[in-house]
Order: structure tokens, then C-alpha cells, then sequence
């Protein structure tokens, strides 16, 4: 495939469309707030997590700056990881890490949903760092309200 | 618009395609293409003259050491040094500044003292400062930047004061384009004691760089934005500047004797290059000098003014630009960013179209907080580069902010 499929496959309608517009862009108190970047380009994240009793996201919001992978990325997985189970975030997180890396193999198509758009990350290695910008924060956060409970 | 597109045969580099177009380079403040001219020279030597230098007492050796400091005396006449002595190699502007906030601030800064930088510095020229001040209990402080990118001097009286023992300035901004005017500081600094450093890393090869003239007691620069290889650079310091100075790493080369308990070391500038050098990249630095010199550096400087005029003037045509750095008088670099795409989006496009661009912070994080982006877009451009090289790339970023409008 020529480079330029590549690229439209990279920035796809609705990736760009998330990071022109991301869904659950703002703030929250009374939350666990991660802060991650990647030193390397400047991106920023502030990622903002409520968890449950039983350690599930409760609600989840962002915000930061960044290229359109890494914010299209944030936004579409506040969408998928909002109201779940903290094993199932696990598991989406470990799913999508191989979505965009291409190693591992994918557990849950369906549970990741337009994120699976993501695969075209697959092709430009150095943005792998981009697509999981915003999911390393959850994962930080998740282990810190695991270590708080 | 002065021409030297008849150099580009001399850069075999340039001459291929990049994703099935033609390669653009426009990434020359990160580093610098060589000319097959001072490729060759590194293949003469290695062929011909490969040996350690300042050691052998046979024929190899000695040419490869004739070579060797015949560079340094082409580096002292480069850059108007009063002698060869005052020229130290290293690695780079990197370790250059690392030798000064190491040795020097050791043995000459003490708690309460006053580090001046400024707003615009890279990476390497802030963070040895702050390891210093950590070290010796030294107190950071700086010029800010104004919104046209040049340094505010309205608070230079307020700044630059006895209290200042160091100021540290960078030459050329490699993020704004913007040429400080380090002879009117450094004759500032020099009437209240205040020792100088200016980090040469983005002007040397690109403008007439005299050290002498501009008056400071440091001068770093990087060969590898010069047409040289990577991992040779230069530190220029004043004669009586570095004979009080320590040694910086202890080991052979440097030494006069050494007993199982002390050691005597030698004078400027052996007596920071312990160990075997990078006897090639000393060389190839020599090299390139040549080369550079049968170009003409005033040659190069006026092409480098005039076509980022031209690269400035077809770029604020660009929907949703935001040019950064000075209008008028600056380096061969524009840096922008653009309201539809990241740079990090931007500069992926581009690559897909042979277009060789650098997105991000450029090591200048400072800056970019400064002026409120993520990071900017950067086209930066040598004496090989051509307006129709900048017509491409107009073409390509039209593209792209269809692509991504
Ligand atoms: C202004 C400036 N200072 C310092 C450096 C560091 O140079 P080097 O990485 O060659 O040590 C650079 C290059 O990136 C630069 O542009």
C-alpha cells in the first residue's frame, strides 16, 4: 500500500474528528489526576479518574494538548472505558496496546469498538507513544487507586 | 536571490527520492548533510594516516597528529581565536557548556551567586546551569523573551549586575531564528567582571562568527551543523580564562607526570582532552572548514536571510499560521504553528511527501510555555537548499491543511 493510504488510514474521519472535538474534554474534582507527557514531542495529558467501590471508573475526563493521535486516542477510550469494570479497563488497555503496536493478539474486538480504527498507529511506529499517551495515565491512575483502597 | 544550487552535486545525500518523491531536507538546525569532500576526507585518512595522535614516534602517527592540530589551527582562524591554544575539542556544544559548568563553576561560583541565561535557551544551555546551581548554591535567573522573540533588554541594567558571575547566552535561537546581539551583552558583562558564555551551536558555519570581536570568554559550537561529522565539536575559551581553570577528566593526553600519588598536568587545551580523541571528527571538522570557506561564509549567511525571507513571506500565506520569532533581520530558520494540525500531524504529512521537517519543542520547552504551544513546526534551512525546494514545500503544507481542515 503506498504511503498516503497510509496516512489516510492514520487520520481517519472520525480520528480526526475526535481530536477536533474530544468527548469528555474537561475536568474533575474530587478525582485521581494523573499528569503524563512524552517528553519527546511536548504532549500533555491531565487525566482525570473516579473510581467506584469496587474500583471501576466511575466517570473519566481530560484534558491537555497534543497531536490528533494522542487526543483522538483519550477521547474515544473516556468513551469505551466510562462505567466499566476495573478488570475490564485492564483488558481493554492490554487489547488496544496491541491494536496499535501489532504484537499480542486482540482478546475483545467488540469491547474496543472505533478504536480499532486506531490500527493504522501500526504502521508509524514512533506514534505508538501518541495512542498510548492517554491510556498510560489511566493506567496510572487505576494502580494508584488500587494502592489507595 | 543569491544562487548556490551548483553545490548540491557536491551533497550525494540530497539526490534521492523519499517515499516516491524527492527529498526536501529542511531539517538543517538538527544537523547538517556533508559534502563527499570531507566524506572524503575521512576515507583519505583512514586509509592513509590512521594512528593516535601525540604518541607514536613513527611516520603515521605524526601525520595523523600534523592533521589533527592543524585542524585546531583552522578552527582558531575560523572562528578569530588569538591562538590554537584557546580551541578545545569535545563531542559537541553539549559537552562544550557541560565542561564550563563543571569545572569553572566548580572552582568559581559560590552560594548566592547570580547564573544569568535567558528565556531562549536550549536544553544544553540551561540544564548544565541548574546542575551547577544545585552543586554550588548559585541562583538562576533570566532575560525573558519579548512576543517578537528577541530578548527583553529593557531589564538588563536590572539583570546583568556584579552579582552575576556567569551569563550564558545563546547566539542564534534555533527555535525563533532570532540573532542575539552578544557582542553589545559580552561588552556589557565584561565591564562588571561577569564571565560570558555563548552557545554558537546554530551561528558558526551559518554567519561570520569572530570571538574576538564579539568579546566573550566562552564559545561553544557543534560540528555537526557545519558540514562535519557527529560527535566533534569545539569549545573556544580565552587564554587566561582557561589557565586558571582545572582539569575536567583525568587520564593520558592530558598529563606532564604522573606518580602512583599525584599528577601535573599539561596547559590549554591538552589539558581538557584526556584520553584519545575523535581523531577523524577533528579531521572532518578541518574538512568542512575548508569547504565552508571556499563557499564563503558571508555568501552563506546572505543565502540563509534570503530565501527564509522568501520561506517567511509565502508561509504567512497560510491559512491559520502563527509565525514565531523576529520579522526582520534573523536566521535560516521559520518556525510557525498552524490552527488545523499538531506539528506532530504536520510533519507526519510531510514525510509522506519526501518533506524533511521537525516538529515539537526543539529542546527549548522554556519557549514553547513562553509562547503558549504545545510545541511549533520548523523548516530550517543550509546554503544547499533552494526556493524551489521552499515552492515544494508550500505545495505539501497547502495539502496539508486541506488534509486536516
Ligand atoms: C542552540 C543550540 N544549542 C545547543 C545545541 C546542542 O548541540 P549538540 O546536540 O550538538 O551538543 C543545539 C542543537 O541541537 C542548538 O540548536
Amino acid at each position: 500500500m503506498a504511503l498516503s493510504d497510509d496516512l489516510r488510514d492514520l487520520y481517519q474521519q472520525v480520528i480526526l474528528d475526535h481530536s477536533k472535538s474530544p468527548r469528555n474534554h474537561g475536568q474533575l474534582t474530587d478525582c485521581v489526576h494523573v499528569h503524563g507527557d512524552n517528553p519527546t514531542c511536548g504532549d500533555e495529558i491531565d487525566m482525570y479518574v473516579k473510581f467506584n467501590d469496587e474500583g471501576g471508573i466511575a466517570d473519566i475526563k481530560f484534558d491537555g494538548q497534543g497531536c490528533a493521535i494522542s487526543q483522538a486516542s483519550a477521547s474515544m477510550m473516556t468513551i469505551k472505558v466510562k462505567g466499566s469494570r476495573r478488570d475490564k479497563a485492564m483488558a481493554m488497555l492490554k487489547d488496544f496496546r496491541s491494536v496499535v503496536t501489532g504484537e499480542g493478539s486482540v482478546q475483545d474486538e467488540d469491547a474496543l469498538g472505533e478504536l480499532i480504527l486506531l490500527e493504522g498507529v501500526q504502521k508509524f511506529p514512533q506514534r505508538v507513544k501518541c495512542a498510548m499517551l492517554g491510556w498510560r495515565a489511566l493506567e496510572q491512575a487505576m494502580q494508584e487507586s488500587a494502592k489507595e483502597s | 536571490m543569491t544562487d548556490l544550487s551548483h553545490l548540491r552535486v557536491d551533497f550525494p545525500i540530497l539526490h534521492q527520492q523519499v517515499h516516491g518523491e524527492p527529498l526536501v531536507y529542511f531539517d538543517n538546525a538538527a544537523s547538517s548533510q556533508k559534502p563527499r569532500q570531507v566524506i572524503a576526507e575521512l576515507t583519505r585518512y583512514y586509509e592513509l594516516d590512521n594512528a593516535n595522535v601525540h604518541r607514536g614516534l613513527y611516520e603515521l602517527s605524526n601525520r595523523a597528529t600534523d592533521s589533527f592540530e592543524a585542524a585546531r589551527k583552522k578552527v582558531a582562524c575560523f572562528i578569530g581565536a588569538g591562538s590554537a591554544d584557546e580551541v578545545i575539542f569535545t563531542r559537541g556544544t553539549t559537552e562544550s557548556i557541560n565542561l564550563v559548568a563543571q569545572v569553572w563553576a566548580a572552582q568559581f561560583l559560590k552560594a548566592g551567586d547570580v547564573i544569568l541565561y535567558t528565556g531562549m535557551e536550549h536544553h544544553s544551555n540551561l540544564v548544565p546551569w541548574q546542575l551547577a546551581a544545585r552543586r554550588t548554591g548559585a541562583v538562576l535567573k533570566h532575560i525573558p523573551v519579548l512576543d517578537d522573540g528577541t530578548l527583553d533588554l529593557t531589564l538588563l541594567d536590572l539583570l546583568l549586575t556584579e552579582q552575576a558571575k556567569l551569563f550564558a547566552c545563546v547566539h542564534v535561537s534555533n527555535s525563533l531564528g532570532t540573532i542575539n546581539p552578544v557582542r553589545e551583552l559580552c561588552a556589557k558583562a565584561r565591564a562588571l567582571g561577569v564571565t560570558t558564555l555563548i552557545d554558537g551551536a546554530q551561528a558558526a558555519g551559518h554567519l561570520p562568527v569572530n570571538v574576538r570581536d564579539i568579546g566573550c570568554d566562552f564559545y561553544a559550537f557543534s560540528g555537526h551543523k557545519m558540514c562535519a561529522p557527529t560527535g566533534i565539536g569545539v569549545l573556544y575559551g580565552k587564554a587566561e580564562v582557561l589557565a586558571k581553570m582545572e582539569p575536567w577528566h583525568g587520564g593520558g593526553e592530558m598529563i606532564e607526570s604522573v606518580t602512583l600519588e599525584a599528577s601535573t598536568y599539561k596547559a590549554a587545551p591538552h589539558r581538557f582532552e584526556a584520553g584519545t580523541p575523535d581523531i577523524a571528527g577533528v579531521i572532518g571538522l578541518g574538512a568542512a572548514i575548508d569547504y565552508l570557506e571556499s563557499v564563503g561564509i558571508e555568501k552563506i549567511h546572505q543565502h540563509g536571510q534570503e530565501l527564509t525571507a522568501y520561506a517567511m513571506q509565502c508561509l504567512a500565506e497560510l491559512p491559520g499560521i502563527r509565525l514565531l520569532g523576529p520579522q526582520g533581520d534573523r536566521a535560516s530558520l521559520a518556525a510557525f504553528a498552524l490552527a488545523c494540525a499538531h506539528p506532530h500531524d504536520l510533519v507526519e504529512f510531510a514525510n509522506t511527501h519526501g518533506l524533511a521537517l521537525r516538529g515539537g519543542h526543539h529542546c527549548t520547552q522554556p519557549l514553547m510555555k513562553r509562547f503558549k504551544v504545545p510545541g511549533t513546526s520548523r523548516a530550517s534551512f543550509y546554503f544547499y537548499n533552494t526556493a524551489a525546494e521552499v515552492d515544494r514545500m508550500m505545495d505539501i503544507l497547502h495539502r496539508a491543511v486541506t488534509f486536516f481542515s
